[in-house]
């Protein structure tokens, strides 16, 4: 046997064993989270408000936690929203292919997309303070709303340039206006824009970084959006912590409902995207 | 003027301002970071900031290397572990596996990157701290608590995955297959042309990919708070130590300690660092990642 042909079978051997540790983490995860995390579950866990003590292995549950992450979730999704369609309209459906401003806004989104939630935590937690907030719920959505900002600009913006020249082409010489030009655009891709906002929903609900400080923790569901509010990722942590083996059980459970949450997004997400690419003309 | 020009002209314009104001936010976080830094930095060199290591707020001595050096080590670890083992994944799925085998990783690597950091600590905690504490660490002699840098390493290492191959996957396929298929037809393995010609021409794309990667891994917070142990600012000096890298830094002592005076400065000093360092990594990489795109348009 010649020995480029013993190294041709090693390394593929070495590759077929990385590609087992890699897809391995991510059911190995899973499955450790699940095992733990079962056994600690409990309906009193999703549909009661901790009571006095909870962190002291008293009773109760995390549906606070719960509501409050759906709330920042859903409030800097929909906020994020607003903020990221006009821009990504404006930029391919206004701006010509290649020019400067489109380059510039999706090279500076990309690096954004880099900066870390800490960051966004600590400067919206400054922010707050210099506007005389308290931690709450509003502050816990501007912060989030800034992380997932560019999420949302970089996934709608790649699934809006894969529409062909022509379709733009074809709308124009039927006299539409730009601004007209881009609703048609938008009914295209509105299963790939679902995926951007389920995206972003998934990265705002398990975020803890950036709602630490900004959003505080309370054992009540909030009322109002000056409220503080607990989130399912900070109350995780909060309860992992903890001395009491009963309050570290509650987190490993705590952490299962966060899983499937985001799994369900996750895939909910991937088959929307599918979903376009099959509609594609 | 037609109605409806009027209407795509007014909303041009109201587009315009936004998409240059949503822009600002990236210089407005910066600028509010650094003027919060300020007082920090009038009364301390830069070069004593970042050189030494005595840590004592309440005593006026703010010192970032041992942070510097944290946040360094678990970086390197997770960077040794994932780049040998995302790189092979990336080659057997671009030019090995079968299409079907493509259509289950990526997938898989898709939902991995999905997973929160927070659940990723969970995972540490259960699973890679016990491991660390009970089956490696005693074949070197050491005690260890499990709560290390080499937790923190492990644990980022598997969050960069996704990243990497995902960014991989898109350098590789910007060779141009043609390339691939001359050296195949000329009589060498797969496994040489992948070393003679695909490597060497990804190798731009594949440096700007790990720095991108090097940069997520500097910013990551949660996890790495939950597995690392750093209670106790030090420079670690093995892989077994505890680490207290910059982002737990923030994290640990944020919105808390504000009446010892400079402490607030010091932690937004911190958060300004991480923000301009990965502001470069990225900036430098993006700009490579999308110059080795349009090669391939």
């Amino acid at each position: 046997m010649k020995a480029k042909n013993i190294e041709e079978g090693f390394f593929k051997i070495l590759m077929i064993i990385s590609a087992f540790v890699v897809v391995g983490s991510f059911f190995l995860i899973v499955g450790t989270i699940v095992v733990k995390g079962a056994p600690a579950m409990s309906w009193d866990l999703i549909t009661k408000v901790p009571s006095g003590g909870f962190f002291l292995g008293g009773e109760g549950g995390v549906l606070n936690a719960i509501i409050g992450s759906f709330y920042i979730a859903a409030g800097s999704s929909l906020l994020a929203l607003l903020i990221s369609l006009p821009v990504v309209i404006y930029i391919n459906a206004y701006l010509p292919k290649r020019s400067w401003l489109g380059n510039l806004t999706r090279m500076g989104y990309d690096v954004l997309f880099g900066i870390p939630s800490i960051v966004y935590g600590a400067f919206g937690f400054t922010l707050m303070m210099y506007l005389g907030m308290r931690a709450s719920l509003l502050g816990g959505i501007i912060a989030v709303t800034l992380l997932v900002i560019p999420i949302m600009i970089r996934t709608m913006d790649e699934v809006i340039r894969t529409v062909p020249n022509e379709l733009y082409e074809a709308t124009f010489s039927l006299g539409a206006t730009r601004l007209e030009t881009a609703w048609v655009i938008l009914r295209q891709v509105a299963p790939g824009i679902m995926t951007a906002i389920l995206l972003a929903f998934g990265r705002g609900i398990g975020d803890v970084a950036s709602v630490m400080f900004t959003a505080g923790f309370s054992d009540n569901i909030p009322t109002s959006l000056n409220d503080p509010t607990a989130t399912l990722p900070l109350a995780i942590f909060n309860q992992l912590s903890s001395p009491y083996e009963d309050v570290r059980a509650k987190a490993y459970a705590s952490a299962l409902i966060l899983t499937i949450f985001v799994l369900i997004i996750s895939v909910l997400a991937r088959l929307l995207s599918k979903r376009f690419s099959k509609n594609k003309v | 003027m037609n109605i409806r020009l009027l209407k795509d002209k007014i909303a041009g314009r109201t587009m315009l301002v936004l998409t240059l104001l949503s822009i600002l936010i990236a210089v407005l976080v910066a600028w509010g970071l650094f003027y919060r830094s300020l007082p920090l930095l009038e009364n301390y060199s830069l070069s004593d900031l970042l050189t030494s290591s005595a840590w004592k707020p309440e005593k006026g001595e703010f010192g970032f290397l041992g942070f510097i050096m944290g946040t360094l080590w678990v970086t390197a670890i997770a960077i040794i572990i994932a780049l040998p083992l995302c790189l092979l994944v990336s080659i057997y799925l671009s030019e090995y596996a079968h299409p079907r085998l493509r259509k289950f990783i990526v997938p898989v690597v898709d939902l991995l990157s999905g997973i929160p950091p927070v659940l990723f600590g969970v995972w540490g905690v259960l699973f890679i701290i016990p491991l660390i504490q009970d089956d490696i660490a005693p074949h070197f002699a050491e005690n260890s608590a499990g709560y290390s840098v080499l937790a923190g390493g492990i644990v980022l290492a598997i969050m960069i995955f996704p990243l990497l191959i995902t960014l991989f996957l898109e350098v590789f396929s910007a060779v141009p297959r043609d390339m691939l298929n001359a050296s195949l037809s000329l009589g060498a393995t797969p496994w040489q042309t992948v070393k003679k010609v695909l490597l060497k021409k990804a190798m731009p794309g594949m440096i700007a990919s790990t720095v991108l990667a090097i940069s997520r891994a500097f910013g990551e917070t949660i996890a790495v708070l939950m597995v690392c142990g750093g209670n106790v600012p030090g420079i670690p000096h093995s892989v077994f130590d505890s680490g207290y890298p910059l982002p737990v830094l923030i994290a640990n002592n944020f919105g808390e300690t504000f009446s010892i005076p400079l402490y607030d400065s010091a932690l937004l000093f911190a958060a300004l660092l991480l923000f301009v360092i990965i502001f470069i990594f990225n900036a430098i990489s993006r700009i490579i990642l999308v110059r080795v795109k349009k090669k391939i348009e």
